[in-house]
């Protein structure tokens, strides 16, 4: 990722910071990268950015980078982070409070196509699966 | 076990999938419990538990499905409910404990539940199966009602995130629990230490992206196989469905993939104490474990899976 980040006392991207601390609930600069949420993220291996780097972007205000990334897709809730955070940081928590802004914005952003799924698909999948798609990925 | 002679009754929530795929998870525990001496009492008019819990501070909406559920346990004059499913379980609870801790939030919730005669005042426990097993009848009794041990049978006992995610609801060690091989052990098999008994099977993403849980359960079987393990035994119906059905997927990403039988630690239960086929519905498995069952010698040689 090519980004040129100035940090300044303006503080761009306060608001949204604000925001992520308020749904999420978590105090963000509690962080102080050791890595281990990553290490054991079970869905590292298919992310664009990692759940450090999510924590470390939204210390910074990165709305933008943060809301298009995949990663915040790719996380299940399964909370590993959380339970290894030396810091009691809720990472999974930041993550969705992440992917409620895009599914709040109003655009119908979602991130799941129900409809699209083919029959077979239909067919076999229990409803504990699809309910919980739905849950996390559409508005 | 409280009173000896009359049996035990146990408010009970089977969840949306225990009534669809996985009504092999709903029937043996339902014959099980009945083998202890505990009936279970289907809760009345039970609703979706929520599924997944949101992890959103802001908003309580999503906690009125599991909370309408509690009510329904105090207007079925009961204080606790137990279920067999990890997600429930872990929805329900979290839930539970959420609005036990923020007044606000359960005045705000009982008001939007104004039709309901019953207001939730935080006054009822959610309990795994599990839990109620370990703690309620204990494994020494329950070891007393096996009346087919489950001998030279090695059993991987899968726990994946929610019975022990978060510390708030887990019942056993977040990282290395134990209740399910001591359940193993009492119902006289062998629990193999593996790996990844708490490792994410990748949930819902079975829905959106299959090819991810190909992965995840070619790591998570491989390390079952790896301690040679003859089957594995879960608690949680979207764990079974990907654990199981999608070992074609993992087959076809990985060449030497190996199927392993995926069954509820509820049907184990239900083999061990003698119960029969109607209660085990082996038919629902999608890897069939009759094979290594009836090489094990723990069914008989002439039951056959019943035509799906």
């Amino acid at each position: 990722m090519e980004t040129t980040l100035r940090i300044t006392s303006a503080r761009a991207g306060s608001s949204f910071v604000a925001g992520i601390e308020k749904i999420s609930g978590q105090k963000l600069l509690a962080c102080y990268q050791c890595g281990k949420c990553s290490a054991g993220c079970p869905m590292a291996a298919h992310m664009d950015v990692l759940p450090n780097q999510i924590i470390r972007m939204a210390q910074l205000g990165m709305r933008d980078q943060l809301l298009a990334a995949k990663s915040i897709w790719m996380c299940v809730s399964c909370l590993t982070c959380n339970s290894r955070c030396p810091k009691d940081i809720r990472i999974a928590e930041v993550i969705e409070s992440l992917r409620l802004t895009v599914l709040r914005s109003g655009q119908r952003d979602d991130n799941l196509h129900i409809m699209e799924l083919s029959p077979d698909a239909c067919a076999v999948l229990p409803p504990i699966a699809t309910i919980s798609a739905m849950r996390k990925l559409t508005s | 076990m409280g009173n000896e002679n009359k049996p035990m009754k146990l408010a009970y929530y089977p969840g949306c999938t225990l009534k669809n795929q996985a009504v092999n998870f709903d029937a043996s525990t339902v014959s099980s419990m009945a083998k202890l001496d505990v009936e279970v009492e289907e809760l009345d008019r039970w609703n979706c538990c929520g599924t997944v819990h949101a992890l959103n501070s802001d908003n309580v909406m999503n906690r009125v499905a599991p909370v309408t559920n509690l009510i329904r346990v105090k207007e079925a004059q009961a204080s606790e409910l137990m279920t067999g499913c990890a997600m429930c379980y872990n929805t329900l609870k979290r839930a539970n404990i959420d609005v036990k801790s923020r007044a606000d939030a359960l005045a705000t919730i009982n008001d939007f539940l104004s039709l309901e005669k019953t207001k939730y005042e935080g006054d009822v426990d959610v309990l795994h199966l599990l839990e109620y097993l370990r703690d309620r009848v204990g494994f020494d009794n329950l070891a007393k009602k096996v009346t087919r041990p489950l001998k030279g049978l090695r059993v991987a006992c899968y726990y994946g995130c929610l019975l022990v995610r978060p510390k708030e609801v887990a019942f056993d060690d977040a990282e290395n629990p134990m209740v399910m091989e001591n359940l193993v052990r009492a119902l006289g098999a062998t629990p193999v230490d593996f790996s990844h008994k708490t490792e994410c099977c990748g949930a819902y993403h079975t829905v959106d992206k299959p090819e991810v849980i190909a992965d995840r359960t070619d790591k998570i079987m491989g390390s079952a196989h790896g301690e040679r393990a003859d089957l594995m035994v879960v608690s949680c119906p979207l764990c079974a469905f990907n654990l199981d059905f999608r070992q074609d997927d993992a087959r076809r990403l990985n060449p030497d993939f190996r199927n392993m039988p995926v069954l509820y630690f509820t049907q184990l239960m239900a083999l061990a104490f003698g119960c029969d086929e109607p209660s085990l519905r082996f038919d629902l498995q999608h890897i069939d474990p009759l094979p290594v069952l009836k090489a094990r010698g723990l069914v008989q040689e002439t039951l056959d899976r019943a035509p799906a």
